[in-house]
């Protein structure tokens, strides 16, 4: 039967069966009894143990490396550096890929703290790490910076002489590009405003916080073919980096994902398998890496630093006249840190006629940041959404009502360009403002904040193949690594749409081996996209039954109808036969023409945004600068939520990573560049004893792109968190707080000069 | 021929112009065209250009239909995390 | 230099192994016996990953040396189920989706049965401070907390019943 690539993707109206229900995950008994294999919980037999060499310094030249000590040691059986990664013909055109490359591995210069300058293979992890003390490198040091508003300073230590060309005026800068959005005209919207609104932010880098380092277990033989296991969000991703990289061709490396220990974007990319690949290949035996958490947090990505001022003009009425907002990105010591998306989100949220966003990409002495979770978003809206508030406050505005006025909905042309399609902000606005936390009174010493926030969503290259198993049972093999319970939610579609039980279907996330490309789980495009293919395939397998049916019956496919999971005659010239079931089909499937399966291969798209509002209650502590998040509720489109129960938690999950960014996670750095704190004690996520229950409404406005409505929704919640909580922060301290995180110190430093500038003013 | 709209700073690569005209059906004509018009935007659609096709992003599918009357607008690459 | 000789008992069974002076109990769970539903987050005891029971007590084991474990009895998230019968807070877990990645589970489940064995009726407050050196990223923590505290209504009931 010929593939199809043609079908309705349209948004249906329908009563639903399974969707929409809350069973159990198909994963779940092993993840509850420690059955599921991660990234770390794989052997192999004679398999090898890894350790990497790391810079001890912020910036310096690698004059040299000598390893023969470390090669002589009883037990080492391979080593490697910068010389076993020459740079190949795909890697040359590619300045991403060479950014990766490096970063995996320095070459003329230890970009920062951290930076991978060797690695060693032995026999023994203790063995491993004594011969990390064996190589001697030879280190010229160089001046290093930090900052992004330091960083772009004309007298600034330089990271690479090729960059920054043109915002150095000829000369290296650390300034990677720079980005312009919007329309209009801001200054003559500035002119008609009757209330402006401006002010200066920072924020902290903060890194996604799995509590799974990454890991990962190379095994390639000697004709350079061979498989390698990790935890990753793209399987086919580290499949295609590490064989470019490493100059192999791509069908020699098989890639099966783990079960993933969390991602939140940090894990769409590459750190220590390519290093295991070649360290695997060079030994001749399988090779295992494991990162300590030290390493994870001194040499992989978090999410840029900023630095941010925005401007809002509005008239008496309410309507904002202009937007205005320039985003300092620091991504660490290559380019890429994601200003562009922050640029382009910053205003998503609201229909403007003047409008403008400039973004900085800065480079800087750290490590090589990584997605975190609608990267570049969440900083840009805590600015936006605390002026927004601001602004509100001026105009003697309920700071809903404010943004209910200014709202972009269905048909409004977006701050970055495009018309929206059917959007849920506006929905969500009026949800939360009806909600009984809005509307709960407030005890002394605390502040009340709202903030809106959105992603974009992405669809990508997906294929998923179903298969039609002798008892009727289903297997379904997607290409998308579960990070958050996708796979109930395939389970449900491919059940919905044959009409047969969800228990009756078994998901499995597949190797690269074994399916089409994937791209990575990133963009909350899983239950989207991979839902969509799902949904495709069991539509075809269905459609493969009803042949197979009419077959059996002598009469027409079109005379043959599917209802309740099973084959019935249907029409006038189709006769009387008893239904045949799925089970019935399944049964005779090799005696009627062979297996039966359905499969999808695309790049999706039609993925819709997803909008949130989320309110904040917080109360200050005015001795210890201490802030309490008293409650919290969290209001989002998810356009239909196919696992209710999930969504939920991809609401709270992301809600709490927010409350971390706002209120304690930051990276302190000494005078020589070099991070103090890589570790969960001082870098400090929250715990269940700072939190209350995170109460979620969820919004269903259908995303018109997918049949069932389905809007991702993993992204979006951590974009209104910061905003959210400085404005409740800002009311209960009655002072505006600018700069993340709000930590007791600066909330401290913050509350003592607000009570001496009164004092003054007295 | 249709109007592609092109984001802030990419203006600069086509000499300040903040519309562009190109030929095609699909998306991956109308960038082929463009780039042949404009060489300077060349280098940028190479690495690579997220497109919004009236109002609906399009990361990698360039065979996506595009009508006269389509809005088009080029976007800087993006990845979700 | 030479390993130490170690007895001890591990989810009712009788357990011998060898491990390097500096092994941790978490390396030899894992790497010597095989045992890799305890997780290492951290290595340093803040995160909670490889909580495990000894004689009672709730422990990191990445904070024991594997030569400490001599004559205790240690149990592990592979000992909570009885063969195929899951244990009420695996079951409620399951139910109230109180994990998405599932890292941080293990570890979870077994501070808060040992909660749960010293304290039948916890407080929302009294479950989230017991579980406060167990770092969970994907969840915000609501789902497991109202877990926990399902789970212990329900083994309430069966101790009244019982």
């Amino acid at each position: 039967m010929p593939l199809e690539t043609d079908f309705p993707q349209n948004f249906e109206a329908r009563e639903f069966k399974v969707v929409g229900k809350r069973p159990v995950r198909p994963d779940g008994v092993d993840k509850v009894t420690g059955r599921a294999k991660f990234g770390a919980d794989a052997v192999a037999p004679g398999m090898l143990h890894a350790k990497i060499l790391r810079s001890p310094h912020a910036h310096a030249k690698i004059v040299s490396i000598d390893t023969s000590k470390a090669e002589a040691l009883a037990g080492v059986k391979a080593v490697v550096t910068r010389d076993d990664f020459p740079v190949h013909e795909a890697v040359k055109e590619d300045q991403e890929l060479m950014s990766v490359l490096t970063n995996v591995m320095a070459r003329e210069k230890a970009l920062y703290d951290g930076h991978a300058v060797a690695a060693v293979a032995a026999t023994d992890p203790r063995i491993a790490a004594q011969a990390l003390k064996l190589i001697e490198v030879e280190y010229e040091v160089l001046d290093h910076v930090i900052d992004e508003d330091l960083a772009m300073q004309p007298d600034a230590p330089i990271l690479h002489e090729h960059l920054g060309h043109e915002y150095g005026g000829g000369k290296p800068s650390n300034v990677a590009g720079v980005t312009e959005i919007g329309h209009g005209d801001v200054e003559k919207g500035f002119a008609e405003a009757e209330v402006i609104v401006e002010r200066s932010f920072k924020t902290g880098a903060a890194h996604q916080g799995y509590i799974e380092p990454h890991a990962c277990l190379a095994n390639i033989g000697s004709d350079g073919r061979g498989e390698l296991w990790c935890c990753t969000q793209g399987q086919f991703m580290v499949r295609d980096t590490c064989t470019q990289l490493l100059g192999m061709d791509v069908s020699n490396l098989r890639v099966t994902p783990s079960e993933i220990g969390g991602g939140f974007g940090g894990k769409t990319t590459v750190f220590i398998e390519p290093v295991a690949v070649a360290l695997s290949r060079k030994a001749g035996k399988p090779v295992k890496i494991v990162m300590s958490r030290d390493e994870v947090f001194r040499a992989t990505g978090p999410t840029a630093s900023a630095s941010l001022w925005i401007k809002v003009g509005a008239k008496k009425d309410g309507t904002i006249t202009a937007a205005d907002a320039i985003l300092k990105y620091q991504g660490g010591a290559f380019p890429g840190s994601p200003v562009d998306m922050g640029a382009m989100a910053s205003f998503a949220c609201y229909a403007l006629e003047n409008v403008r966003a400039v973004g900085y990409d800065v480079v800087t002495n750290r490590p090589k940041q990584a997605a975190y979770r609608a990267p570049g978003a969440p900083m840009a809206a805590f600015a936006v959404e605390s002026v927004i508030s601001e602004l509100a406050g001026e105009l003697g505005m309920d700071p809903i009502d404010f943004r209910l006025k200014n709202a972009a909905g269905d048909g409004t042309k977006s701050s970055f360009g495009p018309t929206y399609d059917e959007i849920g902000l506006i929905e969500t606005l009026e949800a939360a403002k009806k909600t009984e936390h809005y509307n709960s009174p407030l005890g002394p010493n605390q502040g009340r904040g709202v903030a809106s926030g959105f992603w974009f969503n992405f669809g990508g290259q997906t294929a998923v193949s179903l298969n039609l198993n002798v008892d009727g049972t289903v297997a379904l093999s997607v290409g998308t690594p579960d990070i958050g319970g996708s796979r109930a939610s395939m389970c449900a579609m491919a059940a919905e749409e044959l009409g047969c039980d969800y228990d009756d279907v078994y998901c499995i996330v597949a190797d690269t081996a074994s399916l089409g490309f994937n791209d990575v789980t990133d963009g909350s495009r899983v239950t989207f996209a991979s839902g969509l293919a799902t949904i495709q395939a069991a539509r075809q397998a269905k459609q493969r039954m009803i042949d197979r049916a009419a077959k059996i019956w002598g009469i027409p496919s079109d005379a043959v109808k599917w209802e309740n999971g099973a084959a019935h005659p249907s029409g006038p010239n189709a006769g009387e036969h008893e239904p045949l079931s799925i089970k019935d089909i399944a049964a005779m499937a090799g005696e009627t023409g062979g297996p039966i399966a359905g499969h999808h291969e695309i790049a999706a798209e039609g993925a819709g945004p997803s909008f949130a509002t989320h309110i904040v209650d917080a109360e200050i502590d005015r001795d210890t600068g201490r802030i309490d998040i008293k409650r919290y509720t969290v209001v989002q489109d998810a356009g239909k939520a196919v696992h209710p129960a999930y969504v939920e938690g991809q609401f709270q999950g992301g809600a709490v990573q927010g409350i971390g960014w706002a209120l304690n996670e930051e990276y302190i750095y000494n005078d020589k560049g070099l991070l103090e704190n890589p570790g969960f004690l001082d870098y400090r996520v929250p715990v269940a004893s700072d939190l209350p229950m995170i109460e979620t409404v969820i919004v269903e406005k259908p995303n018109p792109g997918h049949p069932y409505g389905v809007r991702g929704v993993g992204e979006t919640s951590i974009v209104p968190p910061m905003g959210a909580i400085a404005n409740a922060v800002s009311a209960a301290a009655k002072v505006r707080a600018t700069e993340i995180p709000m930590s007791p110190p600066r909330m401290l430093k913050l509350l003592r000069d607000s009570e001496a500038t009164a004092k003054a003013a007295e | 021929m249709v109007q592609v709209t092109l984001w802030g700073s990419l203006r600069d690569y086509a000499d300040g112009a903040e519309t562009l005209e190109a030929e095609g059906e699909n998306i991956y004509q109308v960038l082929q065209d463009l780039g042949k018009k404009h060489p300077n935007l060349q280098p940028i659609l190479k690495k690579g250009v997220t497109v919004s096709l009236d109002g609906q992003i399009y990361r990698q599918n360039l065979m996506q239909e595009v009508k006269p009357d389509s809005e088009v607008f080029l976007l800087p690459k993006m990845a979700g995390g | 230099m030479s390993k130490h000789h170690v007895t001890t008992t591990i989810n009712g069974d009788d357990v011998e192994f060898l491990c390097d002076p500096q092994e941790t109990l978490l390396d030899v769970l894992r790497d010597r016996l095989g045992m890799t539903g305890s997780k290492e987050g951290c290595g340093t005891g803040d995160c909670g990953a490889c909580t495990v029971n000894v004689d009672g007590k709730i422990v990191c084991a990445c904070l024991m040396l594997g030569a400490e474990a001599e004559g205790r009895a240690i149990s592990t998230i592979e000992g909570m189920a009885q063969g195929e019968l899951l244990h009420p807070l695996q079951r409620k877990f399951l139910e109230h989706a109180a994990l998405q990645c599932g890292i941080c589970t293990p570890g979870i489940l077994v501070a808060a049965k040992a909660l749960l064995e010293e304290n039948p009726d916890p407080s929302e407050t009294e479950v989230r401070y017991w579980l406060a050196g167990n770092l969970c990223r994907c969840t915000g923590y609501d789902k497991i907390v109202r877990a926990v505290m399902d789970a212990a209504e329900e083994m309430r009931g069966r101790n009244y019943a019982a």
